[in-house]
């Protein structure tokens, strides 16, 4: 699927990088104001396949040479892995837990373990979408 | 407001199962697609309408609206994305191997 | 964790093991690893033997699901050491046996697996006192069966023959298992011991003689007793190590055992004495008289097994007499009918596991079974024409062996029992004695046959050919520890009467003193009724096997038509097609069915049940206020449903789809749902490129193409289930007879460290669903790949 068009390149240049922004500004902001793992995820992969229909699959690759199918499994696992860690803690399956912590830089801040669960779930669904849809596309 | 939807959720579960009862694979996929938009709107509004504010504590003291639909909500939406992208393309797949999207014509062999 | 939890589950954790250690291991020392398993549980279940003689018992609990009632109660009384020696002792000797007698080239591991499977199973069937976890391993020694039976699984002989088999055993299991739920109605206790502490609550309640009939149901099924015997000749096409054990030794004298051990609960039953000691008697007739016309030797010996299990069936019958009676000095003597049984039950584990080893010899090295085919071995097989024989006259009930014994004791019985004027014995009683005499002299014949027809007469000379030899050394060990025993129970019976059997007695009898229950055995009590009786089967018994050709002829009398395997294979096959027919009726492959079928009964049992409780109700009042722009949302969104229907194209009718979906995001902004909002808009843009995506591979929408009549009727249940749910919608929107627990999420900052409710409640309070979602989500990813790879790699085959 390649697609010559300089204006497009150009702009999903930018458009690109704002999406991916808000992806990322959506995951983080995810617990105390709308945005979480999915939507994030689902932002980032919409992202992603944006940059794959206007590259070729060959230039996205070298810039970004992930198997995605891995990074779906890893999502699983990191979601899956961080319930079962809480095993380790004498807690129950799944339980989750948050404190305040003081850094350098930044201040004072609020850490929580659902942050390692909602990367799990976000990048679940980031290596599921770029899967269905390059798989799709790949497909002669 | 809440009738009004009701209605409106009758309606579009209507065509999703007219849609589902249809021989061709298409329509059958955007009927089990239009029904998973029946199905969000029917669970948010047995939550009751606005009855609250947007479930954020950051926002007011509320009183919320119930979050557990929208939690819920929000789940079934992916997974309905999941299985519409799995049925497409296992219609697609299908239609490739076989030639046909007519579900009459992709029936079983009787003696199966 | 006691040692008698530790002993069942030691076979199940070596049975896990296996497939784990079978590839580093020498296909050789498989076996020999596994005979450390049941060796070493015999030699601690003789530590109990001193113990239990004392008249003690060992009980303890382990607390499984407590709330059903359901404990993990282990108990070792007389009775179930009995069994368990057997279990494990013949265990050991047979696992001895297959290692000379499998071929290195078999599947060992799956052989070992399943044995040991069975072992543990067995186990826990004798040593559980709680009826559920006693049914649970008792299923699971059916299984078992059906693996090993089916173990050469390459021949349609051994599939049917486990299929078979379990479809029997089990079909009586589940009888068992609602009659052990009956008992638990009655009685409130899983546990046997309490059952039978309050017998006397329990045997007026209507449901008692129903669960007696089921549980004896059970026994009967495993046991092989007429008329559900038909599966234990089909299932010798299991190695012969198999059939020794699981099929002569112990998985068959599970029933005997379930007889036993639920004698002090029905055994004051009129049904229960007629049933067990009529089915068993029939069944020792039905055995012996078609065990003389098989050519098969395994066949002649299961359908021995078949007789001997009725034996002991019917003894354990006889012995429910005396619980009827209850303890005095008079009624002691019915019970000695018990302890022949439980006597015989040891004799028969013997002799039998030697005959079958001796068979498994013969074929080993001659390579037949057919007695048409085999003859004068006595020269070449010296060693194991000694084991027939000794084996042979045992079964057949002559000394010095101690089947001799214990077949005085059962005509002894048998004639005794006819004294009794309870149960209408005094008018048809006398049939007991005769039926007994009768089979044992059929019995006499086949034993004779076995001999006679294997190690007399002229080698033929197709066997002669092979130029066949004695078995190996490792083979003959097994058997000839059981012939030991045959002979050393002959001479030293009250040894094992005093160790193992009158602990056993008082299992079976708990109200009954156990001194007076146990016998002085006597290998010659003078000239009595019995000792007449059995020169009586001796000579009547050589006799017709003198003049055998004129009287076989019996046999073709009766229509093939109308035996029972034949009226089996008619059960089995009709139903196949009966349910076949059902199901093609229905399961026609047309979709659009299937759906109608689902739909139809979710309106008729919804709207239905809504119907009859009237519960369709409406109240607007409550309802939120509309506003303008919301009316329009609404009807563009009807619209553009309706326009979905009509929809000519494919890209028109995605775009219809897209209008609902953002339409819906519209809805969520209302309602203040701002995640879903946001995701409902990227999850509809995301899907609507999917579905252009796929189109490029897919064909044009064609018009509908059903007819008008379909069109009507489909138009109509989609009316009927979007205006069921609309009513039930409206119905339940303004219930409110249980409290919201969203309050509780309210705290969510408290509870999660989180403002966004809707966030928390995903992240932490129903994690779960979120989890198993993420799982949902990558299975469909993978299965969408898989789906476009897989056509790419098979595209070659595709293509030619």
């Amino acid at each position: 699927m390649k697609i010559n068009d300089v204006i497009l390149r150009t702009v999903v240049k930018g458009v690109v990088f704002i999406i991916l922004t808000l992806g990322v500004y959506l995951f983080f902001s995810g617990h105390n104001a709308p945005g979480g793992g999915f939507i994030g995820g689902l932002v980032l992969g919409s992202g992603i396949v944006l940059l794959y229909i206007t590259y070729d699959l060959e230039t996205v690759h070298r810039k970004m040479p992930f198997d995605f199918k891995k990074v779906a499994g890893l999502g699983v696992l990191l979601a899956t892995g961080s319930a079962i860690g809480a095993i380790f803690f004498d807690a129950p399956f799944l339980s989750q837990t948050d404190a305040y912590f003081t850094f350098p830089v930044i201040g004072e801040k609020h850490l929580t373990t659902v942050t390692i669960f909602e990367a799990g779930v976000a990048l679940t669904v980031i290596g599921t979408l770029v899967t269905i849809i390059l798989s799709i596309s790949e497909d002669e | 407001m809440e009738s009004l939807i009701m209605i409106l959720i009758g309606v579009l579960v209507t065509v999703g199962t007219y849609l589902i009862l249809s021989r061709n694979l298409i329509r059958v996929i955007l009927g089990t697609a239009v029904l998973s938009h029946a199905v969000h709107l029917l669970i948010l509004t047995m939550g009751g309408l606005k009855k609250g504010v947007v479930p954020l504590l950051s926002q007011s003291e509320g009183p919320f609206t119930d979050a557990l639909p929208q939690a819920l909500i929000l789940t079934a939406i992916v997974i309905s994305f999941a299985t519409t992208a799995f049925l497409l393309v296992l219609a697609y797949r299908t239609y490739k191997t076989n030639g046909s999207d007519d579900l009459q014509e992709l029936r079983g062999m009787s003696d199966e | 964790m006691t040692i008698e939890i530790a002993i069942i589950l030691t076979p199940f954790i070596m049975a896990a093991l296996i497939p784990l250690f079978y590839r580093r291991l020498q296909r050789s020392f498989i076996g020999w690893v596994v005979l450390v398993v049941p060796v070493s549980l015999f030699l601690i279940l003789t530590t109990y033997i001193p113990h239990i003689a004392n008249g003690k018992t060992v009980s303890h609990t382990f607390e499984w699901i407590p709330s059903f009632n359901i404990n993990f109660t282990t108990y070792i009384d007389g009775l179930s050491l009995i069994f368990s020696l057997l279990i494990t002792g013949v265990g050991s000797l047979v696992i001895l046996y297959s290692n000379f007698y499998l071929s290195m080239k078999e599947s060992l591991h799956h052989f070992y697996c399943y044995l040991l499977l069975f072992m543990g199973a067995m186990l826990g069937v004798v040593f559980s006192d709680n009826l559920m976890v006693l049914y649970a391993f008792w299923e699971l020694t059916s299984v078992s069966s059906f693996l090993l039976i089916a173990f050469w699984h390459h021949r349609k002989a051994s599939r049917a023959g486990a299929r078979k088999s379990m479809t029997i055993t089990v079909s009586g299991g589940v009888a068992m298992l609602v009659g052990f739920l009956m008992l638990y109605t009655m009685s409130g206790t899983f546990s046997i011991r309490e059952i039978i502490a309050d017998v006397n609550q329990i045997s007026e309640h209507a449901l008692f003689i129903p669960a007696l009939v089921l549980i004896l149901l059970g026994a009967f099924t495993k046991s092989a007793q007429f008329p559900f015997h038909i599966w234990l000749p089909d299932a010798m096409e299991a190695p012969t190590p198999v059939s020794a054990y699981l099929h002569s030794a112990t998985m068959v004298k599970a029933g005997i055992y379930l007889v036993a051990r639920f004698t002090p609960v029905f055994g004051g039953e009129m049904v229960w004495f007629w049933a067990v000691t009529g089915v068993g008697l029939m069944t020792l007739f039905w055995g012996s008289f078609n065990a003389v016309r098989q050519y098969d030797l395994k066949a002649i010996l299961a359908f021995s097994t078949v007789s001997q299990l009725g034996l002991i069936m019917s003894l354990l019958g006889l012995g429910s007499a005396a619980v009827h009676l209850g303890y005095s000095t008079s009624s002691i003597i019915y019970t000695q009918a018990t302890f022949a049984a439980l006597f015989h039950l040891i004799n028969h584990s013997t002799f039998k596991g030697a005959l079958f080893m001796m068979v498994g010899i013969v074929d080993h090295e001659i390579g037949t079974r057919d007695i048409r085919r085999l003859g004068g071995l006595m020269s070449i097989l010296p060693f194991t024409f000694t084991i027939a024989l000794i084996g042979c006259f045992s079964m057949a009930g002559l000394p010095p062996f101690n089947g001799f014994l214990s077949k005085e004791m059962f005509f002894a019985a048998a004639v005794t029992i006819t004294e009794l004027d309870i149960f209408s014995i005094e008018n048809i009683g006398i049939f007991i004695p005769i039926i007994a005499w009768v089979a044992s002299i059929l019995t006499f014949v086949y034993c004779v046959i076995i001999v006679s027809k294997t190690f007399f007469g002229k080698i033929k000379p197709d066997v002669a050919e092979k130029n066949p030899h004695e078995a190996p050394f490792g083979m003959l060990i097994s058997p000839f520890v059981l012939i030991g025993l045959v002979i050393t129970i002959f001479f030293f019976p009250n040894i094992l009467g005093e160790y193992i059997l009158r602990p056993a007695m008082a299992s079976v009898y708990p109200t009954f003193p156990v001194a007076e229950m146990t016998p002085h055995i006597h290998a010659w009590h003078g000239f009595n009724i019995e000792l007449y009786m059995t020169i009586g089967v001796i000579v009547l018994g050589l006799l017709l096997y003198r003049y055998m050709k004129y009287w076989i002829k019996i046999y073709r009398i009766f229509p093939q038509y109308w035996t029972l395997n034949a009226m089996y294979e008619r059960i089995i096959s009709s139903s196949e097609n009966m349910s076949e027919n059902m199901t093609k009726r229905y399961m026609n492959g047309n979709l659009m069915h299937y759906f109608i079928y689902i739909y139809i009964s979710f309106v008729v049992i919804v709207a239905g049940t809504f119907l009859l409780l009237e519960a369709f109700t409406w109240n607007p009042s409550l309802d939120a206020p509309v506003e303008n722009f919301e009316l329009l949302l609404i009807f563009v969104m009807i619209f553009a449903s309706f326009a979905l229907l009509f929809a000519k194209s494919r890209i028109t009718a995605v775009l219809l789809n897209g209008v609902l979906g953002y339409g819906i995001a519209f809805f969520f902004v209302i309602f203040r749902a701002p995640d879903l909002a946001l995701t409902q808009l990227v999850v509809e843009s995301v899907t609507t490129a999917l579905y252009l995506l796929c189109f490029k591979y897919l064909a044009e929408l064609k018009p509908e193409q059903s007819s008008k009549r379909v069109k009507v009727s489909n138009g109509l249940i989609s009316i009927l289930v979007g205006s069921t749910v609309t009513l039930i919608g409206l119905a339940v929107i303004n219930y409110e007879k249980f409290e919201s627990i969203s309050t509780y999420f309210e705290d969510s900052y408290k509870l999660a460290g989180g403002k966004n409710i809707v966030n928390t409640i995903l992240g932490d309070f129903r994690a779960f669903d979120t989890m198993l979602e993420v799982v949902v989500l990558f299975i469909a990813g993978l299965g969408v790949y898989t789906l476009i790879k897989l056509k790419a790699a098979k595209k070659g085959d595709a293509d030619t």
